[in-house]
């Protein structure tokens, strides 16, 4: 277990260095900061002054090896938009994000689970073909004409939900601001979760379903049927446990995906988190903000997935994670 | 005492009557300001933001006239010089009563930003003549001095005085810096920033003590959120959420306007958009025939009409109706035959081939627009590879010069028509700075002269007929291609009555504003 984690702790190293560097390599690229910062009628000595002083004519490996350095230490850099810290900046942005994020997984899992085991447990009713059907339309819509036709149904037309933003908020700990305290913040987060979950439910529906299905026709499942227990007791004390050990492999992987789809959600409900956050960024050729962005959602996702490797190895006994990696 | 005693009685009868009509304003922009700091960017944000927490010398009228604000009037002394009195009685938001000395310490400020310098350049100095009563002395005659007046929003000067708590400068002024002005301000505007978090939200309390008795502006509370998106602006608009958007997104208009509890504001806006015909990189552009050819090949009434829905206006010169250089005779001239014609007598009959970038999300519908100008190019034979991008990576495409054609569009910032040739059309020039977007290399030393004699000349009429001499040259010279002013649009609800506190600046004056 220790051997696993030391060995996950250098693979983060490594995969921390390629993002710095790839996200380095393309800043340059990425537009000129200075034309979001200075006004149209500036002369281009101020422009060359203002270059020198944020050190951008500095070669690449003098620039990256700062940043290296005072990353090391902590220090992503300065944003040009914000003027403080990018890592603050950032963390700042975290606890909207992860409302959303849980908001959404939580539907999913609400959701995907008795529908999915319905769908397998009555594969030719009438609702499960429904169920199939619409899961199709649900992953191929494109997650901001949801979210554009989520607002102009619920909130506009029927005036049901607000339309945009995180409502009020109150404090969980700290600054840890949080929207699922409130009435007002509830009602912001249902339409943003509900189009977050739109991508991955129909997903998990199917998975479920399929993977029912399979253990359905196993042979312990028949056995429990002929020593006659009740239908309830085999589909989810004994069907359902074996369901869900690929569900969650991929739930893992999927949350961290989750994070990076925020993006179009965020920015088209104006939600103030991470997501809204890097593409407001892009737009500004804010860049250090970019790279911090970057580092932190590689971060994100390493530790993501040693959990759910982790969990894993806690749910089925038949996987030895340590022993895997030798 | 007994007086005393009556003031205090009329005194809490007003505030109770003040408190009846009190309202609060829910608004949406596209951005929030970048900065607390007017001094840090010369943008329509930076401004409309400085209309609230500060007050000018004098502002614009919505017919281009000037309109007394700290400077309660103003007479030229001589021809050098003008002389400014300022109002008595005005309290900044610390509590400091402004004085002269502000406005000279404001203006030494501005001299020192890379943004506002330029509009200063003619002024020398602020002369303090008496505690209310300073003189703005020029080095030559200068016909734009009050223009420039309307950007001298007076700072706090002992406000931004010492250091603050991590031994900075208050006064520190630094483009991108996490300086003491960029957080705080205290200028003598109707409103005080009461709450702020960058990007997501900004609250502003009316000033108890505003010097603007007379305003009939009713708002005590703004909240400001920035909605990116346009249809998620349009829709917290329509959803109720939000009393007051701007900008309005074209495609939303039509459906904006058949809601009865909103009002629709157009106006005809001074942002020029044109393109650029490089002739460096491309040698048939040298010939007047053939740009000329262009300008009659492209329906700029039809972009307008089809593409823009109405939401501009087609443009044959850089100064829109108001302007001093405007010239009522010079109008859009789209003539396919002509152009056709004039192809031939250059002898490219056969064709042309041509690159050519635009921007896809700095102008409305600029991607479109300069879709449908490869198609009409190709009616008169001008085959033209097109590369549009975000603006992020097109600006430097641009300072580049990396394509035959180029699209530009602009806002005068002083309001005046010479802006428009010395940044677009005069010759390149690095000492000047003259012709520092001029990506189509046009040079006609007769333009620059008329420019120069016009930014010295103090008879309005002498002047106006200069610049609009620079118009008639231009169009004759075909030295650019015109398309079309952008218009403005903000939207509100019916009870927030925004008609008369809006302007083709884009500067609204949200202390005058009544909420029924």
């Amino acid at each position: 277990m220790i051997v696993f984690l030391l060995k996950r702790l250098g693979q983060a190293v490594i995969v921390m260095f390629v993002i710095s560097l790839v996200a380095f390599a393309v800043k340059d690229n990425l537009g000129d900061p200075l034309q979001e910062m200075l006004g149209q009628s500036v002369s281009e000595q101020e422009r060359e002054a203002l270059r020198q002083t944020l050190g951008l004519h500095d070669p690449f490996f003098i620039q990256y090896f700062g940043f290296v350095g005072n990353a090391l230490q902590g220090d992503l850099g300065t944003s040009y938009f914000f003027k403080e810290p990018t890592l603050d900046v950032i963390l700042k942005k975290l606890p909207a994000t992860l409302d959303l994020v849980l908001g959404a997984s939580l539907v999913i899992i609400l959701l995907s689970v008795p529908l999915g085991v319905f769908a397998a447990i009555y594969p030719d009713s009438l609702v499960s073909r429904l169920l199939m059907g619409l899961s199709i339309i649900g992953i191929s819509i494109p997650v901001f004409l949801t979210a554009i036709f989520a607002i102009y149904l619920f909130a506009v037309e029927l005036n049901w939900m607000p339309a945009f933003g995180r409502g009020e908020t109150a404090a969980i700990i700290g600054d840890w601001q949080s929207g699922f305290l409130t009435k007002d913040g509830l009602l912001h987060l249902v339409l943003p979760c509900l189009t977050l979950a739109s991508i991955m439910l129909p997903l998990f529906i199917r998975l479920i379903r399929a993977e029912m299905l399979e253990v359905l026709q196993a042979d312990y499942i028949k056995f429990a049927q002929a020593k006659g227990l009740r239908p309830a007791r085999i589909w989810f004390l004994h069907a359902l446990k074996n369901t869900m050990l690929p569900v969650i492999t991929l739930g893992g992987v999927q949350l961290g995906t989750m994070v990076a789809y925020t993006m179009l959600t965020e920015t088209v409900f104006q939600w103030p988190g991470m997501g809204f956050l890097f593409l407001e960024a892009v737009h500004r050729s804010d860049t250090p903000l970019i790279v911090a962005y970057l580092m932190v959602v590689g971060l994100i996702f390493i530790i993501i997935n040693t959990a759910v490797d982790l969990v894993y190895g806690l749910i089925n006994p038949t996987v030895n994670v340590g022993r895997e990696l030798k | 005492m007994k007086i005393k005693n009556w003031m205090m009685v009329i005194a809490c009868c007003s505030g109770l009557f003040f408190n009846l009509q009190a309202a609060e304003l829910k608004m949406a922009y596209d951005a929030d300001p970048l900065s607390l700091d007017p001094h840090e960017q010369l943008s329509a944000g930076t401004l409309q933001l400085s209309h609230l927490l500060f007050d000018p010398l004098i502002r614009w009228k919505k017919d281009y006239s000037f309109e007394p604000r700290l400077a309660e009037s103003w007479q030229w002394v001589n021809d050098k010089a003008l002389r400014f009195h300022l109002r008595k009685e005005v309290k900044f938001h610390s509590g400091n009563p402004l004085t002269a000395e502000d406005v000279r310490w404001t203006f030494d400020r501005l001299k020192k930003s890379p943004d506002f310098k330029g509009v200063f350049a003619a002024i020398g100095i602020v002369q303090v003549i008496d505690n209310h009563t300073v003189d703005l002395i020029t080095s030559q005659v200068y016909p734009l001095l009050l223009n420039s007046a309307t950007y001298l929003f007076v700072m706090d000067s002992r406000f931004y005085q010492g250091q603050d708590a991590q031994s900075r400068s208050k006064a520190a002024l630094i483009k991108g810096g996490n300086t003491f002005a960029s957080t705080h301000a205290s200028g003598s505007g109707p409103f005080v920033v009461s709450y702020r978090e960058q990007g997501i939200r900004l609250e502003f309390q009316r000033f108890s003590e505003y010097w603007d008795r007379h305003s009939p502006g009713n708002v005590t509370k703004i909240i400001l959120t920035p909605i990116k998106e346009d249809p998620t602006r349009v829709a917290a608009l329509l959803a109720g959420d939000i009393d007051f958007i701007s900008p309005v997104p074209p495609a939303d208009h039509r459906r904006i306007r058949k809601n009865n509890r909103i009002d629709l504001i157009t106006m005809s806006g001074t942002r020029i958009i044109t393109l650029q015909l490089n002739q460096q990189r491309q040698p048939a552009f040298k010939d007047q025939r053939v740009r000329q050819a262009i300008v009659h090949a492209i329906n700029n009434q039809g972009i307008v009409k089809k593409i823009m829905k109405g939401f501009g206006l087609a443009a044959g010169q850089q100064s829109p109706p108001g302007y001093v250089g405007h010239h009522p005779s010079l109008t859009p001239r789209y003539d396919l035959k002509k152009a056709k014609n004039l192809m031939q007598a250059a002898g490219l009959d056969k064709g042309l081939q041509v690159t050519m970038m635009a921007p896809n999300n700095r102008y409305v519908n600029d991607e479109k627009i300069a879709q449908a100008v490869v198609s009409m190019l190709a009616k008169i034979n001008i085959r033209v590879a097109l590369k549009t991008m975000p603006k992020a990576q097109y600006w430097p495409e641009f300072d580049k010069r990396a394509a035959d054609i180029m699209m530009i569009g602009w806002h005068s910032d002083t309001e005046d028509s010479a802006n428009f040739t010395e940044f677009l059309t005069a010759c390149p020039d690095s000492v000047t700075g003259w012709g520092q977007y001029n990506s189509g290399h046009y040079c006609n030393p007769e333009v620059d002269q008329l420019v120069r004699l016009a930014g010295v000349e103090s008879d309005s009429q002498k002047r106006a007929k200069l610049l609009q001499q620079v118009e008639q040259i231009l169009y004759d010279e075909a030295a650019f291609v015109p398309l079309h002013w952008q218009n403005l649009a903000w939207a509100a609800v019916k009870n927030v009555k925004i008609s008369p506190i809006l302007n083709v600046m884009n500067f609204p004056f949200l202390g005058d504003l009544v909420i029924e």
